[in-house]
């Protein structure tokens, strides 16, 4: 299969190894991966701030490049970012000349996680890691796209590797784009009800399919560190990455 | 900033350094969390009862000019006296109409939202009649001074020891002698059912209207809404607009459901319906029955067909429980008469979009309301369409310029590269600021660290790997 990468932009400039991690299990499956030039913003952050006539001309410009890429399927490195083309763009874009490009790329788009399971049927990539997880529910993969199930399949077949669940899983870690510092004691309120549910599992990593929750979360845990070792925040695709055989 | 902005923002901050508080918030909630997760198992398939209530509150309020009218006349039709009020003063006439005609001095009343909207019982407290509230967790807020909390749990943010310390000092000797539960509970039933015999006039509020019968409904779990309608010789029910359902059969979707949602039952201890008056021949009810039906902004939001269904709301609650800002900031922070997701949704269209457009803002869009809604409100998605309204009306020149920036930026992918890497240069040149009271990174770096920026972006790391390859645009 062709797979364009969705890759965005604060992955692209901050989180770049889960951009690198996704491509390095779609080869090992067998896919061929491109990365349609010209990404920036898909525009979500206008777009959460009520200002939909300047996030338009973003979104309607991302799908016009991932939608005008010769692929089978648009994967994204992020369920937030993932969600924005999916769900918010055909109601964003609805009465422009993009409608109908918008809802056609809708169906094309995946996160990374979904498309390796559902689209893929693939739950062992093959990778190893032998540590104690415990997974994040990113909010927009979680509740706009459904993913729940996916990651956890993902992680039980990973060698080595024990999942355990925290209690507050699925509660927002409290980043929320410019939530995150137009209401800072609120956000930071979040996290740390989301941090000492993940501390309390005793797991070594944290992980996710969002790299903007991960950097909440970390962001929290390395202001409040303790004495002995903290838990380290990982992409999924990372930890999928990780021990795979060479080609 | 506006000044009920700010207020908000500086109540918010002072309940999230409380950490204990916090706690004892999240934790009062387990019993109800675990209830209700358990209840929903019960339903055949709760998600299609989910959807199947959503109809059947589309259909109502789709078509209020053909239910309100048909439950107007049954219920009139058995000596029910009906006022629709256009607001909060035009009911608040009423209502001391009515209990000026009939010369009263004591009110009792039941848990009525719709009354806390228009502040009914300050309102009539102020101009000296004695108003007792006869929900227990109303009654405790009521002794505070206070508002309700939560509008199902108005007092579930008070420890026994302080409700034990309420009653010693405002009831007398005898009372708040222990706090176990059952003995506070005794304490506040001997003072309010004295009231009920003393009271001229019960006021409630009302949970459902069936058209098709001409009756209204009302739930407890303490009898306090049957007491409170049928001892004194008048009852005042006050209702808004969207109360009203089609069918019976409507009801019986719906009492479960709102028990499920609101309190984790199977449905709550008394359901009390009402058709009017006491008719001839029957033992009991009062001998005048008067219905307020009040609109109070509500049509404003029926004439907005992308939310109106925000008016399928049946006050359970359970987006308020589930809400991370609401366990966070609790329920006073808000300044509402409706906390949480469902007030930042609705006070908006009620109140003032300008005035109250942070909250709204004041949320990180996770969608757990609109997961647990038992009437499927897409909650969080019209949060954002409250701030798309609220900033195409009037923008914050700030915001607009800094995304309009933004958007010429992010259109130039070679510009938008350079401005990543420039970013992240100056991030580390910048490193010796951060924390201080010049980082420009403040509202961040409070209480986050910044991520470390990396040696090179993924679109960089692309090209080193790939070299031209793929570059084709």
């Amino acid at each position: 299969m062709r797979v364009a990468l969705f890759i965005p932009c604060f992955v692209d400039h901050y989180f770049p190894s889960a951009g690198i991690a996704m491509v390095k299990v779609l080869e090992r499956l067998g896919h061929e991966v491109i990365y349609p030039e010209g990404q920036t913003c898909c525009g979500q952050p206008a777009f959460n701030a009520g200002y939909w006539d300047e996030a338009r001309p973003l979104a309607a410009r991302m799908v016009d490049l991932l939608g005008g890429a010769e692929a089978d399927a648009i994967v994204s490195a992020s369920g937030s970012c993932g969600a924005m083309l999916k769900v918010f763009n055909p109601e964003l874009l609805g009465e422009t000349a993009h409608a109908e490009a918008a809802r056609e790329l809708s169906g094309k788009v995946w996160e990374f996680s979904d498309f390796l399971v559902s689209k893929l049927g693939v739950t062992d990539v093959g990778a190893r890691f032998p540590h104690k997880v415990t997974f994040h529910d990113g909010c927009h993969g979680l509740r706009e796209l459904g993913i729940k199930s996916q990651p956890r399949k993902l992680l039980e077949n990973v060698a080595g590797l024990e999942l355990v669940e925290m209690g507050e899983a699925e509660s927002c870690c409290g980043f929320g784009g410019t939530f995150s510092v137009k209401f800072s004691h609120i956000s930071e309120a979040m996290a740390e009800v989301k941090c000492e549910s993940a501390l309390s599992t005793e797991a070594d990593f944290i992980v996710s399919n969002d790299s903007s929750c991960l950097m909440q979360i970390n962001g929290w845990l390395e202001k409040n560190k303790t004495e002995g070792a903290q838990p380290k925040t990982l992409h999924l695709a990372e930890v999928l990455a990780t021990g795979l055989p060479e080609n | 900033m506006p000044a009920r902005s700010s207020s908000f923002k500086a109540a918010a901050a002072a309940y999230t350094q409380k950490r204990d508080t916090r706690a004892f918030l999240r934790g009062s909630m387990t019993g109800y969390l675990a209830a209700r997760a358990q209840r929903e198992t019960e339903f055949q398939d709760w998600q299609a009862a989910r959807e199947a209530a959503s109809a059947a509150k589309a259909e109502a309020v789709d078509n209020l000019d053909r239910y309100l009218p048909e439950f107007v006349e049954k219920i009139e039709a058995r000596g029910a006296k009906v006022f629709f009020a256009r607001n909060g003063d035009r009911a608040r006439d009423y209502i001391r109409g009515v209990i000026q005609a009939h010369d009263a001095k004591c009110i009792v009343k039941s848990k009525s939202m719709t009354g806390e909207e228009i502040h009914l019982t300050e309102t009539l407290e102020h101009e000296g009649y004695e108003v007792v509230e006869s929900d227990l967790g109303e009654y405790i807020v009521q002794l505070r001074g206070e508002h309700p909390f939560h509008i199902v749990a108005p007092a579930m943010h008070l420890r026994r020891e302080e409700i034990r310390e309420l009653f010693a000092d405002k009831l007398g000797p005898g009372a708040g002698t222990s706090d176990d539960p059952t003995a506070l509970t005794m304490d506040a039933r001997r003072a309010i059912r004295q009231k009920y015999l003393e009271a001229d006039i019960g006021i409630s509020g009302v949970n459902f209207a069936v058209a098709e019968t001409g009756q209204m409904v009302i739930c407890t779990n303490e009898g306090n809404g049957r007491l409170s309608t049928s001892l004194p010789k008048v009852h005042i029910a006050i209702m808004g607009i969207e109360k009203v359902l089609p069918t019976l059969d409507d009801l019986a979707l719906l009492l479960p459901m709102l028990a499920t949602a609101g309190t984790g039952q199977h449905i709550t201890g008394y359901t009390t319906m009402i058709g009017g008056p006491r008719q001839p021949g029957e033992t009991d009810g009062p001998e005048e029955f008067h219905l307020v039906i009040m609109d109070n902004g509500r049509s404003t939001l029926l004439a907005d067909a992308e939310q109106r269904d925000a008016l399928h709301c049946i006050r359970c609650g359970a987006c308020i429980y589930m809400c991370p800002i609401f366990k966070n900031v609790g329920g006073h922070t808000y300044d509402t008469t409706y906390m949480g997701p469902i007030g930042s949704v609705i006070t908006p269209h009620l109140r003032g979009l300008q005035e109250w457009k942070h909250l709204p803002s004041s949320s990180s869009l996770c969608g757990a309301c609109t997961e647990t809604c038992p009437v499927h409100i897409d909650l969080h998605h019209h949060l954002l369409h409250n701030r798309r309204n609220a900033a195409a009306a009037q923008p914050a020149w700030w915001e607009r310029l800094a995304f309009r920036g933004y958007r010429t930026l992010a259109a130039r992918p070679g510009l938008f590269a350079m401005a990543g890497k420039a970013g992240r240069l100056f991030q580390k040149l910048a490193s010796p600021l951060l924390g201080s009271s010049i980082d420009p990174a403040k509202a961040w770096t409070r209480c986050r660290t910044l991520p470390n920026p990396p040696e090179r972006s993924f679109r960089e790391w692309w090209a080193e790997r790939n070299g031209t390859a793929n570059g084709r645009k």
